[in-house]
């Protein structure tokens, strides 16, 4: 298994936002892999980089310098096309505000990137209602995101960026807008795909959500400061003192 | 925790023996707080004493037989009916921790938040694990079932009260960058406004192994936690 390659891997990453008196140093060296099966939690104050992370991490934004491997493709070096191939067929993006599209419906926003990629609509249409489904949302499928509340559209994102076969799903604060019994069925969700090979990010304030993950990295001022990893299950609860 | 509570609440389901009370108090609480059979003998013997049970025969194999007697009976009802005592809390490790760590000499706060940080988060994955097992087992349904929700609720107060703590822990950290960024007001803007940043106690290595069985980087703390 350790000869598996990482889905996700991140090499002395920098971003430097602005410059001379304004610059903002966002991330400062960044090493990180993510593998296969492997779901790993990004917890950090407010304004540490994580949200940075995640879209130069999905290709949404470009490093000052390193590089970001997905699979076999830097996508540092990528060509727009390759990059936005990859975008469409390989990463799914949960964005901190959901970035629904507004004219179209819950279905046709989950379904529109299998579509772009080649997707017969019917069959885009399908699997778009099957992830819907998922999410506890069947009954809404031809809504307009103007006419769900916010949780109920968050969760339209999340099933838009877990739709079709994605290898790498990146998530900022999916469950921002939820209440913590259906924030707990998100994880569990994001947890299958990864259990069933999926390699995930999460960046989330809530410890107990990033309690799902496989790992969880703490980033303080654009810097990896600590990490924690969690046992195997039989060596848990182990150790622990009886109390009279 | 209320041992002689727990026995007399499993008792009103009718008459059991030493071994069997203690294996059933621990399929309902997953192990988290195990039992050894002498206290649960010990137990029953005060038990006992006070009048709450009495020994009512034996078992085809052999073994002696507890019953529950109507004043247990009563004394079990005022306990599912009264709240737990929460005005005089129990000492807190953490809590005096940090409270000597404030302005302790040669102590760096940050760097002991972040250590308990890090076991705390891991704690959590870890009962989160145990968790996603007790919710299937819940939802296959079965025999047990009435156990498996049990151990999930247990489970669930050890998930949310570490939360707590690592709430806690957030807001100590972001407390005292605003007390030592005011502290440094009357100082010239350049001064630094916060506390250097931890040193980081592991350096963060890549994992050594791929998925389910990530092996990497150990911490120094023993797997495991005693229940605060
Ligand atoms: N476009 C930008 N221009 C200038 N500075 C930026 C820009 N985007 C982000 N930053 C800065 O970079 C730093 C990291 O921002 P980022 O959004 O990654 O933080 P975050 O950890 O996601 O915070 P939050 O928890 O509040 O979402 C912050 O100091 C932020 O002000
Ligand atoms: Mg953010």
């Amino acid at each position: 298994m350790s000869t598996q390659q990482p889905v996700l891997q991140l090499q002395n990453l920098t971003r430097v936002h602005g410059a001379g008196a304004t610059e903002v140093h966002a991330l400062r060296g960044i090493d990180l892999a993510v593998y296969p099966g492997e779901l790993v939690a990004v917890m950090g104050p407010s304004g540490s980089g994580k949200s940075t992370l995640l879209t130069i991490a999905g290709g949404l934004d470009t490093p000052s310098s390193g590089r970001v491997i997905v699979e076999d493709t830097d996508i540092t070096t990528a060509s727009v096309k390759e990059l936005a191939a990859l975008r469409r067929r390989s990463i799914g993006y949960v964005f901190q505000d959901y970035n629904l599209i507004p004219a179209l419906t819950a279905a046709e926003n989950v379904a529109l990137p299998r579509e772009l990629d080649g997707t017969s609509a019917r069959k885009a249409r399908v699997e778009a209602v099957a992830a819907l489904e998922e999410m506890g949302l069947g009954h809404l499928a031809d809504r307009f995101p103007d006419e769900m509340s916010g949780g109920q559209q968050q969760r339209v994102a999340i099933a838009r960026a877990l739709v079709g076969d994605r290898r790498l799903v990146l998530a900022d604060e999916p469950t921002g807008a939820l209440d913590s019994e259906t924030g707990e069925s998100v994880l569990a969700l994001l947890r299958t795909r990864c259990d069933a090979g999926a390699a995930g990010v999460l960046v989330t304030h809530e410890p107990r959500f990033a309690a799902w993950a496989d790992r969880v990295v703490f980033l303080r001022d654009g810097a990896i400061v600590d990490q924690t990893v969690r046992s195997e299950a039989d060596s848990l609860l182990s150790g622990q003192v009886a109390e009279a | 925790m209320s041992i002689r509570h727990g026995l007399l609440a499993l008792l009103e389901r009718g008459p059991r023996y030493g071994s069997q009370l203690r294996t059933e108090f621990e399929s309902r609480t997953g192990s988290t707080w195990p039992l050894n059979v002498g206290q649960v003998y010990t137990t029953l013997n005060r038990l006992e004493r006070d009048g709450m049970v009495a020994q009512g025969g034996e078992d085809d194999a052999g073994h002696t037989l507890y019953a529950i007697t109507d004043s247990g009976r009563t004394e079990l009802r005022t306990w599912f009916e009264k709240p737990v005592d929460r005005t005089s809390p129990a000492r807190d490790e953490l809590a005096i921790k940090l409270a000597m760590a404030v302005g302790a000499p040669g102590v760096d706060i940050r760097a002991v938040i972040q250590s308990q940080r890090r076991h705390t988060v891991k704690a959590m994955q870890d009962y989160t694990r145990l968790k996603a097992q007790a919710l299937l087992a819940v939802e296959g349904g079965g025999a047990r079932e009435r156990d498996d929700v049990a151990w999930l609720l247990v489970l669930e107060q050890l998930i949310f009260q570490t939360e707590a703590e690592a709430r806690w822990l957030d807001h100590c950290e972001s407390r005292l960058i605003r007390l030592s960024a005011t502290a440094a007001t009357g100082a010239p803007a350049s001064a630094p406004a916060a506390p250097a940043a931890p040193a980081a106690p592991a350096a963060p290595a890549p994992p050594a192994a791929a998925p389910n069985g990530p092996t990497a980087p150990s911490t120094s703390i023993a797997p495991g936690t005693s229940i605060p």
